[in-house]
């Protein structure tokens, strides 16, 4: 053996009542090296960096921090043995600077000493590359600005072994690939690197390494330059898996909703969509491209009747009719009953759509509720629908009565998307559909998305993974800052166009640079 | 393993766990708070047997306390039950008192005002219906602005009780006061006042059917349906079409009117007469019930009956056995912390250094 590794575990075991989230895991990282941690959603990867990060407590098994032996009870022992940690959600205060947030919650008296931090902060900068102003307010921050101030703050804080949970999964590629940069710069610096993803193409890109977990148990780690996804899928999954989304061409494809200006102004004010107009297309599978925010919420709530339009028109033509209905200013029990549905699954998954504290049962009694005369709802049919739904996507759960919010994540969106297909909407709009989800599961839901699709389904699909949108849909739509920015078949347009859409408005051909 | 270093105690919440467990968890936390009673009795220099004796004997022993306790517990089951639909909802509805306190002023009226106007079994329901209507209005305000500008219900709820406790203290020194300078209202005409059965006026048979109608309405209607969706999540129930600001509103109407009923039945039933202290408290003590029931109405029954039980029993202890009257809060006050305060061992479950086993 060499040196100490950066960081050893043995056994790690961790349970929650009955479920064993981390089973005897043995891992070790060393240092000038990225692992990727890769896994399926419930298979224990985030629990087990949280162990590092001290925000749990492992039952069994000892963590080695640099061949000693450590116990890491608070997030402030974990930095005091230099391990940092990026979560998904950032954890920065709005009104203050980038130093001042890093400075945050750091001891040494009553005095800040903002000029010291601020030169310090700068030298952190430049050695790696972030390229941060440390005056700048987070409120003026695009995501990626404040992803770096997270882990600048990590490093200020002395950390050298890094932990970042999904990273990328709000970033632009472009930004992605800055990141990617700044990781190999502190790879070379001898620093430690843990990356959790879901994007087997960063997992190739980026890292050395690549450790799998499987519903708890450590399967193994292997070298990337020696595996390729194909290889990493089966052993994540524990079988074999087909990584192609089928996509046939559309058959006849027809105006379903035809948006027209659409412009629609939060509570302050502010355009969160500006003269929005498209149509899409019964049969076929239209894709909303967009950075995290920049209005695709708005524009499927207002679809929906769930966000108030200033101006424009929503034009729905039914199935077989000739003539097309206006759905601006209608109730959403209406729009929902012509046949639109929308499976939105937000950050939390649970806040909408979903009642997690219900059973399966209790959530499909959401779209029917109201349905029969008299006071009594009817529970019936909305159990058979769960039964359903659990058999045909092969919910994991022990009774449909069982709280959904107990589900696994993947679970939740299953029961969510299930629901709204189950329907039989003439147009499906889903945002975020496969959000946090493992590899398998979200080649289910492309494939659900495809059959509607197939059905004469308008489909509109709001994505975050690039890669998918352009091997799932026929047409991808970009937003920028609440304007289209850009229409595009998806057929035949590259990522680092779409990518470009994403960040300025009215970006022409001209403008795209090498591929 | 380096023992030293592991936190003595750790908190894990629990997953589930099986039925009898609970129980066996509620039973003992139920002999904890005996035996810390016994001990506060201990140290008043009183045998604690005898002092238990002589709660129960004092509440249950005889026909005439049990009466009393039936009493006591009648009001109590009726509210908890008026607020149970705005819990699941979330809405924190801490009115109780004043609703009761607006639906006894308005059967009131009608029993000073009206006797001799009607027959006694239809001025009763006059002055039951007017009591609902008084109570559910008196909750609708705070619903309405909730519903309409978002204000806090807790705060608003808890203010709308001072107000009509107020114009009850001057109904009572003013209009409706009955001998001049007594500072009360006359007792009601025998015509006003709710019949007797089985040796208590029959506001019991009206809050064990209202038992049964809430849970049917919690457990099996639309209505109970949506309360529970919003209770999770407005946005959920915005998604699903509800009309969330008229439910609020409709859920805190029927449980005003609830409330309205219980006053309607204690001035009428217990009382026989109107005063600003006709809630007597009953309005948070229900908050405690509805909770330790975990807003199901039949558990709403017993619990409510054994506060009724402390209640009764430590009024009689402090006649017998000359304790301080403070006596009968503090064995309520342990009894209701080792209740409330077991469903933390419900709900987690502690890891000691140095053992992985589970403590229960």
């Amino acid at each position: 053996m060499e040196s100490f590794h950066a960081i050893e575990l043995r056994h790690i075991t961790k349970r929650f009542g009955k479920v064993v989230a981390n089973d005897s895991i043995d891992l070790t990282l060393d240092r000038g090296e990225i692992l990727s941690l890769l896994g399926e959603n419930g298979s224990g990867k985030t629990t087990l960096m949280n162990m590092l990060a001290g925000i749990y407590f492992p039952d069994e098994g000892e963590i080695l921090v640099g061949g000693k032996p450590v116990s890491i009870r608070s997030p402030k022992d974990a930095f005091d043995h230099g391990i940092g940690m990026i979560h998904q959600h950032f954890k920065l205060v709005n009104v203050f600077t980038a130093a001042e947030n890093i400075a945050l919650g750091l001891s040494g008296g009553g005095k800040l000493d903002r000029k010291a931090i601020a030169v310090k902060v700068q030298e952190i900068s430049d050695r790696y590359g972030f390229g941060i102003d440390p005056n700048k307010k987070v409120y003026d921050m695009s995501v990626s600005e404040k992803q770096t101030v997270e882990i600048v703050k990590v490093l200020y804080r002395g950390a050298d072994i890094l932990i970042l949970d999904e990273p990328t999964a709000v970033l632009t590629p472009q930004e992605t690939d800055r990141l990617f940069g700044i990781l190999r710069a502190m790879k070379a610096d001898g620093k430690a690197i843990v990356i959790i993803t879901h994007k087997l193409h960063e997992v190739m890109a980026l890292s050395d390494k690549v450790a799998v977990l499987r519903k708890g148990k450590y399967i193994g780690t292997v070298k990337t330059s020696e595996t390729n996804p194909q290889a990493l899928t089966d052993m994540m999954v524990g079988r074999s898996v087909t990584l192609n989304i089928d996509r046939p061409m559309p058959v006849d494809p027809t105006p379903r909703l035809e948006i027209q200006g659409l412009t629609c102004l939060d509570a302050e004010g502010v355009k969160k969509l500006d003269n929005v107009s498209f149509t899409a297309m019964g049969g076929e599978i239209l894709g909303i491209a967009g950075i995290a925010g920049s209005g695709q919420r708005e524009l499927l709530e207002s679809i929906a009747g769930l966000y108030p339009v200033a101006s424009g028109s929503i034009h729905y033509t039914p199935v077989g009719a000739d003539k097309a209905v206006e759905l601006v200013g209608k109730p959403p029990m209406e729009i929902k009953k012509a046949g639109v549905a929308m499976a939105f699954v937000p950050e939390d998954r649970l806040g909408m759509g979903l009642v997690g504290g219900m059973g399966m049962t209790g959530n499909m009694m959401l779209r029917s509720w109201r349905k029969g005369k008299g006071v009594f709802v009817n529970r019936k049919d909305p159990n058979a629908l769960a039964l359903e739904v659990k058999e045909r996507l092969e919910v994991v759960t022990p009774s449909v009565d069982f709280p959904v919010r107990r589900l696994s994540g993947g679970n939740v969106q299953k029961v969510l998307v299930g629901r709204e297909i189950a329907s039989s909407p003439t147009v499906l709009m889903s945002a975020y559909a496969v959000r946090g989800l493992d590899i398998n599961t979200s080649y289910t839901i492309y494939n659900l998305m495809t059959e509607q699709k197939m059905k004469g389904v308008a489909v509109i699909y709001v994505g975050e993974d690039l890669d998918v949108l352009l091997e799932l849909c026929d047409r991808i739509l970009v937003l920028c800052g609440g304007q289209v920015s850009g229409i595009v078949d998806a057929r035949t347009v590259t990522k680092e166009e779409v990518g470009l859409l994403m960040t300025r408005v009215g970006g022409g051909k001209e403008d795209v640079p090498h591929a | 393993m380096h023992e030293q270093k592991i936190p003595l105690i750790r908190l894990a919440k629990r997953d589930s766990m099986e039925p009898w467990k609970v129980w066996c968890i509620r039973g003992s936390s139920f002999l904890a708070a005996i035996l810390l009673g016994a001990l506060i009795f201990l140290l008043m220099g009183n045998n604690p047997i005898a002092a238990y004796g002589t709660i129960l004997s004092g509440s249950l022993g005889k026909k005439t306390a049990i009466r009393q306790t039936v009493k006591l517990a009648i009001p109590l089951l009726g509210t908890a039950l008026a607020i149970a639909p705005c819990f699941k909802m979330r809405f924190w509805n801490i009115g109780a008192e004043g609703q009761i306190t607006a639906g006894a002023m308005a059967a009131s009226y009608f029993a000073l005002f009206w006797y001799d106007k009607l027959p006694a079994p239809l001025l009763l329901l006059v002055m039951g219906v007017a009591g609902a209507a008084a109570g559910g209005l008196w909750a609708l305000i705070p619903a309405f602005f909730k519903a309409r500008w978002n204000t806090n219900e807790t705060l608003f709820t808890l203010m709308m009780n001072y107000i009509i406790i107020g114009i009850v203290k001057w109904l009572q020194g003013g209009p409706w006061e009955g001998r001049p300078g007594s500072q009360m209202i006359p007792m009601f005409d025998s015509a006003a006042v709710l019949p007797k059965i089985f040796g208590v006026h029959c506001g019991w048979i009206i809050v064990l059917v209202m038992t049964v109608l809430m849970y049917i309405y919690m457990r099996h209607t639309k209505h109970g349906y949506e309360i529970a969706v919003i209770g999770e999540s407005e946005n959920t129930a915005r998604y699903a079409g509800m009309n969330v600001g008229r439910i609020i509103m409709r859920t805190m109407f029927l449980s005003g009117g609830i409330c309205g009923v219980v006053g309607f039945i204690v001035a009428s039933g217990a009382n026989g007469t109107l005063y600003d202290g006709v809630a007597a408290g009953v309005g948070f003590t229900a908050i405690t019930v509805a909770w330790l029931a975990q807003l199901n109405p039949f558990a709403m029954i017993g619990i409510s009956g054994l506060l009724a039980v402390l209640e009764k029993g430590a009024d009689t202890l402090q006649t017998r056995m000359a304790v301080p009257a403070s006596i009968s809060d503090i064995i309520t006050g342990i009894f209701l912390f080792c209740m409330l305060g077991c469903e933390f061992f419900i709900n987690y479950r502690m890891i000691f250094r140095g053992k992985h086993k589970e403590v229960a």
